[in-house]
């Protein structure tokens, strides 16, 4: 699971158009809590442990916490202030390197993608690099011995695919309804299991993750330029409409 | 030293719009520029994509791979673009070729963006556009390794001939057993309409408060001309219209002259799908609603008053 900023408060400085995301609260990604309801209803069905694992920043642990009381086993996350600055490639080695360390696995669930950067690659680098199938876009699934059926979501069309386990499945999100932590959860969540490790405890090299290893580099991230109109109409209906109308035939939307 | 540029999709389409962005590309950093035609195709068809600036066509044919799955797919483009094979690798971003793009990316140890919506030549390095934070912001990337993968926005580009001697090849590749099994392929249930290339694009969202009321939206869309498109909620958690016609960063993106935003919010993962729009004009009852900021024209007010005179408006134009 990756922890995102609460995109919704994002706020764009007015000059230099530059994001502003100091003091944001930070959250799982909303293709990811579909990812983790998926692996809670597998193990309430199937039996299992389900533990989560994710890469990031000293505010992880408060964040996987919530993940904890909706129902996973265990955590293990990756807190190292070598990893700043990463992009996919060095976040996937990162999350292979855990998920040897973790052992072995029936499934490794994800997102469709992350709510912030969207880029969908961390599920197809695990796979290539753990040597495993993905499924991907999975909205529907279920699993039968060591066989998992799944109905894929591709663009105009439903495939149903069959795969033998071990293997990377990414979820959409009308997979499931992710639950609420109920309050008791909450609490007990502290309790469960939650393993802190850096890079040296997975056996990583600083030099192959972080800004300077990373193989994609930022070279500006700001708002898109903005040439909009803006002409806003309050107040009665009549005029307001009336206005809008005039503004519609004026730029050709209406005969 | 950078050995020439390949363009995948799997549609001709696809590959025809990637051509004409590969074509610029190309003659601007004097590469070659190379296409892969996945799949059995007539003569016609492969010289379309010489008449779109492909050098070369290196033909799969299907008998060596049966049906395209990602695994298939990222063995062929590993194997035509390892080594000495070309270094950049522009894909179509489908849901099959963008997850083809990461795989293949991490098989050649290279750099990947995803979902780009622009490609330049700036000095030495070629820029990337794709939108980032959630679509609040437009990153600008370069990949620093000599293999570079970017997947490409369907219909981000306008195919434009510019034709050339090219030569085809046909491929002989090593291709991996497929591990994932394909049961059964359906068309999903759906009006089957085509909000991408709608000139006017009516969209709504959660301010909709029964399924009955779609009813006013179609009328208002069949008097402008339009189609009709939703946010996810109305499709995905409400079933109330089909994804067909959903819009936004896991539905569709659209690019009408004119689009009218009712009763949507403009939380971002939608609007990333309408900001392409030539006009935007938003009625949202919440004067801070975000949809208001990317909006040329808006009326702050109740859709349910607003939008029966605005149908009566228009109605009373065309007498």
């Amino acid at each position: 699971m990756k922890q995102v900023v609460d995109l919704q408060q994002i706020r764009i400085k007015r000059d230099t158009r530059e994001p502003v995301l100091d003091g944001l609260p930070a959250l799982f990604g909303d293709f990811d809590k579909n990812a983790l309801e998926e692996a809670v209803k597998i193990r309430e069905k199937h039996a299992g442990k389900v533990t989560v694992l994710s890469v990031g920043s000293g505010k992880l642990k408060d964040t996987v916490l919530e993940a904890l009381a909706t129902g996973a086993d265990e955590a293990c996350v990756v807190v190292d202030p070598a990893c700043e600055g990463s992009d996919t490639g060095a976040s996937a080695l990162t999350l292979a390197k855990a998920i040897e360390k973790i052992g072995a696995f029936d499934l490794i669930l994800v997102g469709e993608g992350s709510t912030d950067n969207y880029s969908g690659q961390i599920g197809s680098r695990i796979a290539e690099i753990l040597n495993v199938p993905q499924v991907t876009y999975v909205r529907e699934l279920s699993i039968e011995g060591s066989m998992i059926t799944a109905v894929r979501d591709v663009e105009g069309a439903l495939e149903i695919v069959k795969a033998q386990m071990p293997l990377v499945i990414s979820v959409t999100s009308e997979i499931n309804k992710p639950r609420r932590a109920p309050l008791a959860q909450i609490l007990r969540a502290s309790r469960k299991p939650l393993k802190s490790w850096t890079l040296s405890d997975l056996g990583i090299d600083q030099s192959k993750v972080g800004l300077s290893a990373s193989a994609v580099q930022v070279v500006s991230n700001l708002a898109p330029q903005q040439e909009r109109k803006g002409v806003i109409f309050e107040g009665d209906v009549d005029e307001t409409v009336g206005k809008l109308v005039d503004a519609l035939r004026k730029e050709g939307a209406l005969q | 030293m950078t050995s020439g540029i390949l363009v995948a999709s799997e549609t001709d389409e696809g590959a025809l719009e990637l051509l004409t962005k590969g074509h610029e590309l190309a003659t601007q950093l004097n590469l070659e520029l190379s296409a892969v035609v996945l799949g059995d195709r007539d003569d016609k068809t492969v010289q379309s994509y010489f008449e779109y600036g492909a050098q070369k066509a290196l033909v799969v044919p299907n008998s060596s791979f049966g049906t395209l799955d990602a695994e298939t797919y990222t063995d062929i483009l590993y194997e035509t673009t390892k080594e000495t094979g070309p270094d950049i690798l522009l894909i179509r971003s489908s849901r099959l070729g963008k997850e083809t793009a990461g795989r293949v990316a991490q098989r050649l140890q290279a750099g990947c963006i995803s979902d780009a919506i622009g490609l330049r030549v700036k000095g030495q390095d070629l820029v990337i556009d794709r939108y980032a934070l959630g679509g609040n912001t437009v990153s600008s990337e370069i990949i620093k390794t000599r293999k570079k993968v970017v997947s490409i926005m369907p219909r981000t580009f306008e195919a434009q001939k510019a034709p050339e001697q090219g030569q085809i090849k046909k491929l002989d590749l090593k291709i991996n057993p497929k591990r994932i099994q394909l049961i059964e392929r359906k068309k999903k249930l759906g009006e089957s309409v085509n909000i991408e290339s709608a000139e006017t694009l009516i969209t709504v969202g959660k301010g909709i408060l029964n399924k009955e009321d779609l009813t006013m939206m179609t009328e208002l869309s069949a008097l402008m001309k339009g189609e009709l498109g939703c946010t996810r909620a109305l499709s995905s958690d409400y079933h109330w219209l089909s994804e067909d016609r959903m819009v936004g960063i896991s539905g569709k993106r659209c690019k009408p002259k004119f689009n009218v935003s009712i009763g949507v919010s403009g939380q971002i993962q939608h609007t990333v799908g309408i900001m392409s729009s030539k006009l935007i004009v938003a009625i949202n009852k919440d004067k801070e609603a975000p949809i208001f900021k990317i909006s040329d024209y808006g009326i702050v007010g109740d859709l349910y008053q607003v939008v029966p005179k605005l149908i009566q408006r228009i109605k009373s134009l065309g007498t």
